[in-house]
């Protein structure tokens, strides 16, 4: 592994687009075989990550490097990458043994050569009987995979993929899923994968790296990034989207909680965050809370106890979801049985699933400020 | 209830036919009736008012049109050869022009479309005399090179515009897809970018060749008398009262009009036609 390490290698990348900015300091070292996904919301820049590193695009800043080799000025017909394209972008006018063939027909490649090594691609990805076919008349399923197969037919080293299994219906898409990832680890080539699909992200890649703004705002493994997210807004990409404003003091290896108007004193330990002495936020998912009715006495050990009151119920499958009422805020609280609009709870969240973050400017910007100001006023 | 509601409805899609006939048929006489009137002529011996049909038919002036005095075979071989070597050339400006205002991002390139416009935008008279006089001083006047230039940069409009939508309607994933496996920019041009664009350009072609084919008052000013084309062929056998020979060379020239709604029916798709001039 330590050999492979630095496959990929991106330094400092910065792209701009007229005066703004996309891309920012982008430093990330791939692995050879390692799958990597670029997790964001639209507009993060994560496409234009793969793109520049396919070379449709240039950056204003920062290398592209692979095997140590400077990739940056190479055009993108000298990357040696295979990209797969959101809209798999199969040329209309061939059929699918010519799509997938051109790969090897541009390496000059004897003729009997590409033939096996297309229907050798077709009965990998289950294309067989199909070679004639042009692709205006496939299946949606169908024309992924033979998008699939013609950047595989020429064997690269690294594999790109644009959001590919967005255009599939819901149902094909979670079997893709494993079918190319399985794939992906049998031909123990490097991938990097674009998507904005959390939960496509964390069942695929061996590395999420979330981007925000241009910036990486995190990179780690599934378990990581889901576990232990660096920033509120990592946090709440990861379905933290609780959020609750609390006030604490740094003692020692814990971080102790002062009691707030709606939430009663408790302590985490501190796990080498960087917390500091104030408010805090607090994130955590709505799985991740337990309820109970008030007054009930819970062995919450570390963590946290809200009261609310909740406000509705629903049953989305599984468990039964409240909306509980903290103050002046709403959160979202599962739990295995309703509770009925109007009692009092008492939702505890663990130590583990409680995902604090320094306010960085105490009051500045942050939604859940303001929903504090305006809520002072109405009362 | 029901049989009433289709009773009425077969009363009704039964009588429907006479207001859908009557505009049928007067749109078929208006198209039909003046080309009827240009065949009748063709095959006409003798023809004069008040008689509404000729009094003798005979194919004695298709001899006299493509007999080796007549003028007609050299007109037609002139009209043809200047056409095609028009669409040659104009294609061949009009590929790179057309990819590049479709791909790149050119400063003025709405200008520069409009440039193309230019040589229509002012009386062909005045604009074909002065190339005229300039053609003469340089040696081009009465050659085929000459009159292929004038309609060149006739055609040239039809040509840039149309490729210029051909192109716009390829997606650039796509050749960005053959750029990604592997090919340099001119294979993944000409493997994948210009087949797909082909039937605009074939459009395109299509649109000179008819251009070039009966435009008339550059022919005349820069090939005559040496380079005879079809239309001036009409001209004058129109203007000296010949109607026979008149409608034959019209017929002619009608028949590639014909062979061209029908390719451009095939080949031309509604996302190129929308991209036209954008």
């Amino acid at each position: 592994m330590a050999m492979d390490e630095g496959f990929v290698e991106l330094r400092g990348i910065a792209s701009r687009y007229g005066s703004t900015q996309v891309l920012n300091d982008i430093n990330l070292s791939i692995a050879k075989g390692e799958f990597v996904a670029l997790l964001g919301s639209s507009g993060c820049g994560k496409t234009t990550l793969l793109r520049l590193l396919a070379g449709f695009q240039t950056a204003s800043a920062g290398e592209v490097m692979v095997r140590r080799r400077n990739m940056t000025a190479e055009p993108p017909h000298k990357r040696g990458m295979a990209l797969v394209f959101q809209s798999y972008a199969l040329w209309p006018h061939m059929t699918v043994a010519q799509n997938i063939g051109y790969g090897l027909k541009l390496r000059g490649a004897p003729r009997s050569k590409i033939a096996e090594r297309v229907s050798a691609m077709q009965a990998l990805l289950g294309l067989q009987g199909l070679e004639a076919r042009k692709p205006s008349a496939l299946s949606g399923g169908q024309r992924q995979r033979v998008a699939l197969g013609r950047a595989l037919a020429i064997d690269p080293e690294i594999l790109l993929l644009d959001e590919p299994l967005s255009n599939l219906d819901a149902r094909i898409r979670l079997t893709v899923r494993h079918e190319l990832r399985a794939l992906q680890k049998r031909l123990g080539i490097t991938a990097v994968h674009v998507t904005h699909d959390r939960e496509e992200a964390m069942v695929m890649a061996d590395r999420i790296v979330i981007l925000d703004a241009g910036r990486i705002a995190q990179a780690g493994t599934p378990e990581e990034v889901y576990n232990r997210p660096a920033s509120a807004f990592v946090a709440a990409f990861m379905g933290a989207e609780n959020v609750v404003p609390l006030s604490g003091t740094v003692d020692g290896e814990a971080f102790v909680i002062a009691e707030g108007p709606v939430n009663a004193a408790g302590s985490v330990a501190l796990m080498a965050r960087p917390l500091s002495t104030g408010s805090v936020e607090a994130r955590f998912r709505p799985e991740a809370a337990r309820l109970a009715p008030a007054g009930d006495v819970m062995a919450p050990g570390t963590g946290i106890t809200f009261r609310g009151e909740v406000l509705a119920v629903s049953y989305p499958g599984g468990h039964w979801r409240h909306v509980v009422r903290l103050g002046d805020r709403e959160i979202m609280a599962d739990a295995d049985r309703a509770f009925a609009p109007g009692d009092a709870v008492a939702v505890h969240v663990p130590a583990e699933a409680l995902f604090l973050f320094s306010s960085p400017h105490q009051a500045a910007g942050s939604t859940n400020s303001r929903a504090m100001t305006s809520g002072k006023v109405s009362a | 209830m029901m049989r009433n509601i289709s009773f009425g409805g077969g009363a009704w899609s039964t009588l429907w036919w006479i207001p859908r006939g009557i505009i049928f048929g007067l749109l078929a006489f208006f198209i039909f009736g003046p080309l009827f009137n240009l065949v009748l002529w063709t095959v006409a011996e003798k023809w004069y008012f008040p008689h509404s049909l000729p009094l003798q038919y005979g194919f004695s002036y298709w001899e006299k049109v493509f007999a080796p005095r007549g003028g007609a075979i050299e007109s037609l071989t002139n009209s043809l050869i200047v056409a095609v070597l028009t669409v040659v050339v104009s294609l061949l400006l009009a590929i790179p022009t057309g990819y590049a205002l479709a791909r790149l991002k050119l400063p003025f390139r709405s200008l520069i479309l409009l440039a193309f416009l230019i040589p229509q935008a002012f009386p062909n008279l005045t604009v074909y005399v002065n190339i005229a006089r300039i053609f003469y001083e340089i040696g081009l006047n009465g050659t085929v090179p000459g009159v292929v230039l004038v309609h060149v940069s006739h055609g040239l409009v039809y040509a840039v515009w149309i490729a210029t939508a051909a192109f716009s309607a390829v997606d650039p994933e796509l050749e960005q897809a053959a750029r990604n496996i592997g090919a340099a920019p001119m294979r993944a041009f000409f493997d994948v970018t210009l087949p797909l664009a082909a039937p605009g350009l074939m459009a395109s072609a299509i649109f000179v060749f008819l251009e070039s084919l009966d435009e008339f008052t550059g022919s005349y000013f820069v090939g005559a008398p040496d380079v005879n084309m079809l239309p001036l062929l009409l001209y004058t056998a129109g203007s000296g009262g010949n109607y026979q020979i008149a409608s034959i060379t019209a017929l002619l020239l009608l028949v590639p009009s014909l062979i061209f709604m029908m390719v451009v029916e095939r080949f031309l798709k509604a996302d190129v036609l929308s991209k036209v001039g954008h």
